[in-house]
């Protein structure tokens, strides 16, 4: 896969509905994954969000993927965004973040597991939501 | 663990401490108000023959696993229930404490009751986290929900003993544990409000009300309130599954057990670098499978719990 083919897709994903990004995100991440900045993923393994808080611009595409031999879900703890489907081994989700902000978010499978994005204001400091 | 804690018989404390036995099911006896476990099946038979009730617990069958841990849970599952078939004794009825798929797919509980349906028992099922993971989340309930309350809980009595089956895996909160929420919990003080103190009581969840391993998340935030309803009640059983192990704790009139998985072993608290499920050689899977038989004698103190891996 092409580096303008995956930038073109991650527009597409960004722009298109929660669900929808995710089944194209679970296709582009491979080659993602090698040419983009990699702090905008997060890694589920051993029933543990890496990083635990991950520091981005606005509008960037965070994208999830599950490593671990059970299913594991994405859920905002205040509602802020859309919730993952169950996420099966190697599956994908990914949400694109526009607002500034703090979104805590947790697995709704295993709810200990907890993890946070941070968006920063465009200025680069950081607001609190 | 290591292996002289299995020397000269097993006590209760032992069984604690034996947390990475995983098994096939536990035979539970109610013997005069306390379910006491039997160990495992193959005993179960002797302790069968003097016993008012005997009923199975399945758990955790994960119908639909293939991961390296047990690339064919659904072939684990059917050889527990031939086990329980070969019982010398027919058991009343089955709880089965949740986690019947891996995935809350249609196929998945489909092949589950296929295999399980072939026990010809009564099957008295509560979800695991793992039978809420459609969409919509009501595969489950559209299933096993007939006649009950909320997510699926509900209460029935055998034999003297009231049982009652609750639901600790919805609507889970961030950083939290499994939990009952203050409906059910309404629900279950309501329930058990003048009932006699001398009936037995059978508590069953998926996840343990006792706090195993807060860390991995192996406890139920909101379970002080509901053994506060227990409290005046002589004799009370609480069977569990979720963590794929065995473990037993007494506290005061209170006993507490967790049965095997028909799936896939996971770690002791704390011995691996998560709960995930755990690889053991192909040839130790069996001995870490399993089911659980519990008996009730009316004229003895304990439920007798066996356990019984699907190979010992």
């Amino acid at each position: 896969m092409s580096p303008s083919h995956t930038t073109r897709s991650m527009l597409v994903a960004a722009t298109l509905g929660a669900a929808t990004a995710a089944a194209l995100a679970a296709i582009v991440l491979p080659g993602r994954a090698q040419s983009a900045d990699p702090a905008s993923v997060v890694g589920i393994d051993n029933f543990t969000f890496t990083p635990q808080t991950l520091t981005i611009k606005p509008g960037t595409t965070v994208t999830w993927t599950n490593r671990d031999d059970i299913p594991h879900g994405v859920a905002s703890s205040s509602n802020a965004f859309p919730k993952s489907k169950a996420l099966d081994t190697d599956d994908s989700f990914s949400f694109t973040f526009t607002a500034p902000g703090t979104y805590r978010y947790f697995c709704y499978v295993h709810p200990h597991m907890t993890g946070t994005i941070v968006v920063e204001a465009a200025a680069g400091s950081t607001a609190t939501q | 663990m290591s292996k002289s804690d299995h020397d000269g018989g097993v006590s209760r404390r032992q069984v604690l401490e034996c947390m990475t036995w995983v098994g096939t099911g536990v035979l539970w006896t109610v013997a005069g108000g306390v379910p006491h476990s039997l160990g495992i099946i193959g005993e179960a038979a002797a302790a069968q023959e003097a016993s008012g009730l005997t009923f199975l617990q399945l758990s955790d069958s994960h119908v639909g696993f293939d991961k390296p841990a047990n690339p064919n849970a659904l072939g684990t599952l059917e050889e527990a229930i031939a086990k329980v078939n070969a019982l010398p004794n027919k058991p009343a009825f089955m709880i089965h404490t949740g986690d019947i798929s891996h995935l809350s797919l249609q196929s998945q509980f489909d092949d589950a009751d296929r295999i399980i349906s072939q026990s010809r028992l009564d099957v008295h099922y509560v979800p695991g986290e793992h039978d809420f993971l459609d969409p919509e989340q009501k595969f489950y309930r559209d299933r096993y929900g007939r006649g009950t309350k909320g997510a699926g809980w509900y209460s029935f009595d055998a034999n003297g003993v009231h049982f009652i089956g609750l639901v600790n895996v919805v609507n889970l909160k961030a950083g939290g544990l499994g939990d009952l929420g203050a409906d059910q919990l309404e629900w279950l003080e309501a329930d058990l409000k003048g009932r006699s103190a001398s009936t037995p009581i059978v508590l069953f969840a998926h996840i343990p009300l006792w706090t195993v391993y807060a860390d991995w998340g192996w406890g139920t935030e909101d379970a002080a309130q509901a053994l506060s309803y227990l409290e005046r009640f002589g004799s009370v059983t609480v069977l569990n599954g979720h963590i794929h192990q065995v473990m037993q704790k007494v506290e005061g009139n209170v006993t507490f057990h967790t049965a095997r998985s028909t799936a896939f072993p996971q770690p002791a608290p704390g011995a691996a670098a998560s709960p995930g499920p755990m690889k053991v050689p192909d040839e130790q899977l069996r001995s870490m499978l399993g089911i659980a038989s519990v008996t009730f004698k009316q004229n003895e103190q304990r439920l007798a719990i066996i356990d019984a891996p699907l190979k010992s």
